[in-house]
């Protein structure tokens, strides 16, 4: 079994508020199958599209948002799956798919000493 | 409210459960008081708790750990207020209630201990309201409920509604819950008649969501609705305007409640169906039969007769020969009426049963022998258990001393 980190981009926005609520439980539904079959190593959170960037050795702050809506990244979860191949299947369920959104599957890197 | 944050938090975090209910009606209180009581009051109820729960839950995300049947659900806010909301949304909240109620009727408990735990968690009394209800020690009540938790809470998942086998063999310790639950406030001996309609009018709450579930709505559970209706309509003759205790001979039936006699009648048809007969059905029919007769002096007590047989047949006990001997008396007349009574099995196990001696009295007394009949009714008073039998029974007493005198 590896870790491996889902970054997600983009977010439904718009809609009525029944299709976002569909959209929560299609959420819902995948994290809890992924639970269901050992997978969910760490349920992450989502991300608030605002916020600040600290940069350089100045330690310059910019106000957000950092990019494109698409780019920015609306939250992550650690998955276990027995490698990359299957990590991707994985991801392949996630319903931020369905709205025009990316599903970033990386590694976790052991450091070396 | 309980019930749906109970399926929240899991039946281990019972008290938490609670606790959030408590918070949300203190809440209440402080903010009604100031802005007024908001147009839909427990649409604002749900509304806080909900809230609190989340509150709780963001603060203790991974201190405790909460229903399994959720997972991590609640650890991550992708999936926290989806999972709230629909566990607050009315249809699981009906069903929430359900589950609740199977799992209080848990089969190591034992049926009062259930039927206080419906009453504690279902119905919101407080242990001071369950042990008025009884007729009981607060303290003994709080130790009843505390001690039933515990083993609720050892459970740990509430009661699976969707595996047909376990639904269907708890679904008579239900049944009978929702029964005693319902007595305890028809014949209950609480003196405070408030809590006794209150009582009622729960069980017949309780029983009519059983009604709505697939699962649920059985043959007996249209006959246990039945009998609840049938019954409920007579209350409003039971106890008349000085307070006291009216027996079906002599109730302005004009007070009976029609629409609820009506709406027995068709639960008890909705029952006929199926094979198996269930006390909930006979005692049904008996009420229909008393509900069908406009006077006391209409009643077919033929018919009664036959109920009170069926019943003998199917769970024979003291007190059903007991009753099927005063339809008799009814039928036949007050000798064979004493004959009945005499020639019941085991009659010396109705001794302490006050309503025992009171019909000997009733019997004597149309006989014309009133002395006799004072001394039943004087055995009936020394057993009576509470102040309106107490009451009624005096009234005899009197009676049977105006006609010697």
């Amino acid at each position: 079994m590896s870790e491996f980190t889902y970054l997600f981009r983009g977010r439904q926005t718009t809609g009525s508020p029944e299709e976002l609520q569909k959209h929560m439980q299609k959420w819902v539904a995948w994290f809890q199958d992924l639970h269901v079959k050992g997978h969910l190593k760490d349920p992450g959170n989502p991300l608030d599209p605002t916020g600040v960037v600290v940069s350089g050795k100045q330690k310059t702050v910019v106000d957000g948002p950092f990019a494109e809506a698409k780019d920015v990244v609306a939250g992550h979860i650690m998955v276990d799956a027995a490698d990359l191949a299957q990590a991707v299947e994985l991801s392949k369920g996630c319903p931020i798919l369905e709205v025009g959104g990316s599903v970033e599957v990386r590694p976790i890197q052991k450091l070396m000493r | 409210m309980v019930a749906a944050l109970t399926r929240v938090f899991g039946v281990h975090n019972l008290t938490m459960a609670q606790d959030v209910v408590q918070d949300a009606f203190c809440r209440a209180v402080e903010v009604w008081a100031y802005r007024g009581v908001p147009e839909n009051p427990s649409a604002w109820l749900m509304a806080t708790a909900k809230n609190r729960a989340l509150d709780l839950l963001r603060r203790e995300r991974t201190a405790r750990t909460y229903a399994p049947e959720l997972g991590r659900l609640l650890e991550s806010e992708w999936t926290l207020v989806p999972v709230v909301e629909e566990l607050f949304a009315s249809d699981a909240i009906k069903d929430d209630q359900l589950r609740m109620m199977f799992s209080c009727c848990h089969p190591r408990l034992s049926q009062e201990a259930q039927v206080a735990l419906v009453l504690n968690i279902l119905c919101g009394f407080g242990a001071g309201e369950v042990a008025s209800a009884f007729v009981s020690g607060r303290a003994a009540i709080e130790k009843r409920i505390t001690r039933a938790k515990k083993v609720l809470a050892q459970s740990k998942t509430l009661f699976d509604l969707s595996a047909p086998k376990d639904f269907s063999r708890r679904l008579p310790a239900v049944h009978r819950a929702l029964y005693l639950l319902f007595n305890e406030g028809y014949h209950g001996a609480s003196p405070e008649s408030g809590i006794r309609v209150e009582l009622c009018r729960e069980a017949m709450r309780l029983t009519a969501l059983l009604l709505e579930h697939p699962l649920g709505r059985t043959p007996a559970t249209h006959a246990l609705a039945a009998l609840q209706c049938l019954n409920c309509a007579r209350l409003p003759a039971r106890v008349d305007g000085s307070g006291d205790l009216r027996s079906l001979f002599d109730q302005d039936r004009s007070k009976w409640d029609r629409e609820l006699v009506q709406e027995g009648l068709k639960l008890l048809e909705l029952s006929a169906t199926g094979s198996k007969l269930t006390t909930y059905h006979l005692e049904a029919a008996i009420a229909a039969v008393h509900a069908r007769a406009p006077q006391v002096e209409d009643t077919d007590w033929e018919a009664i007769v036959s109920i009170y047989d069926a019943m003998m047949a199917l769970v024979p006990s003291p007190v059903v020969a007991l009753n099927r001997a005063i339809a008799v008396g009814q039928f036949q007349g007050p000798r064979r009426g004493l004959e009945e009574i005499r020639a019941i099995v085991d009659g010396d196990r109705l001794a302490a049963y006050p309503f025992y001696f009171a019909a000997l009295g009733e019997f004597e007394f149309k006989l014309g022998r009133s002395d006799r009949a004072r001394g039943h009714f004087l055995e009936a008073l020394a057993q009576a258990r509470n102040p309106m039998e107490r009451k009624f029974l005096r009234g005899r007493v009197e009676a049977c001393e105006e006609v010697s005198s």
